[in-house]
């Protein structure tokens, strides 16, 4: 799955990142906890999350996650953005809970890790 | 190859720092994506531990053939229990902390996971001396 498909999917707004991202997303992982997310031991992850802070970002950048969608109309502060700009992350934020987000992104067909 | 870090307690804005460049430098020196991975985790882990719970730390890292070998010294609280704290669940931490997305009792057991060899000390008023080990070759 793309990033143009999940902007479309989520009714979303890339706010930090290229939309040329070519990264296949298969998995997808929902949480505000990010020592949780920083259990992640897979490649081409989204972050499905409601917590909008600096850290976030660093989390996702350990964990090799390239994309956080930031759900619930929660907005990326300009550090976040320019923390994920360097770190070649996207950020797609979307009006959408959590919970529809992850539903939208299983029926699309990605998959859960645990 | 030696680097050092120094981080301030209570510096949310800088948490991770230190792992993202050392991150950097492994990738830069073409170390395995899933080595680097565990490595930069339990770092970022301890690293956010000192900035929650310390004044101040210093972190040592020593990049070698093979293994990475990191040192993180704070001047802090201590912990009382080291037993108590690496119970998954157990937490300290501050109303700040958790609106961080840490504080779940999770970061002393994340860090165990993902190191080869994990040493804490820590005495109580003074600081905690954590030492992770990640070997670069299956041992």
């Amino acid at each position: 799955m793309d990033i143009h498909a999940i902007l479309k999917l989520l009714n979303g707004t890339l706010v930090a990142g290229q939309l040329d991202n070519t990264t296949g997303f298969e998995n997808a992982f929902a949480s505000d906890l990010m020592s949780d997310v920083l259990t992640v031991d897979a490649d081409n992850t989204l972050l499905i999350t409601g917590l909008a802070n600096i850290q976030t970002i660093r989390t996702a950048e350990m964990s090799d996650i390239e994309c956080i969608i930031v759900a619930r109309n929660k907005r990326a502060t300009e550090e976040m953005i320019e923390l994920a700009n360097h770190s070649h992350i996207c950020i797609i934020e979307t009006p959408f809970s959590v919970f529809r987000v992850a539903g939208l992104l299983f029926q699309y067909g990605l998959k859960p890790l645990y | 190859m030696d680097f050092i870090f120094n981080i301030e307690g209570g510096d949310f804005t800088n948490a991770g720092f230190a792992s993202s460049e050392v991150k950097k430098i492994l990738k830069k020196l073409n170390v395995d994506p899933k080595i680097t991975r565990r490595v930069v985790v339990a770092l970022y882990e301890a690293e956010v531990n000192v900035v929650a719970h310390a004044y101040r730390g210093v972190i040592h890292v020593d990049i070698d053939t093979d293994h990475i070998g990191i040192v993180l010294d704070d001047e802090g609280p201590g912990i009382s229990s080291i037993e108590q704290a690496m119970q998954e669940g157990f937490s300290t931490a501050s109303p700040k902390v958790r609106e961080m997305g840490f504080g779940a009792g999770m970061g002393l057991p994340n860090i165990s996971k993902n190191a080869d060899v994990l040493n804490i000390t820590s005495e109580v008023g003074k600081g905690t001396k954590v030492e992770i080990i990640t070997y670069l070759k299956p041992q």
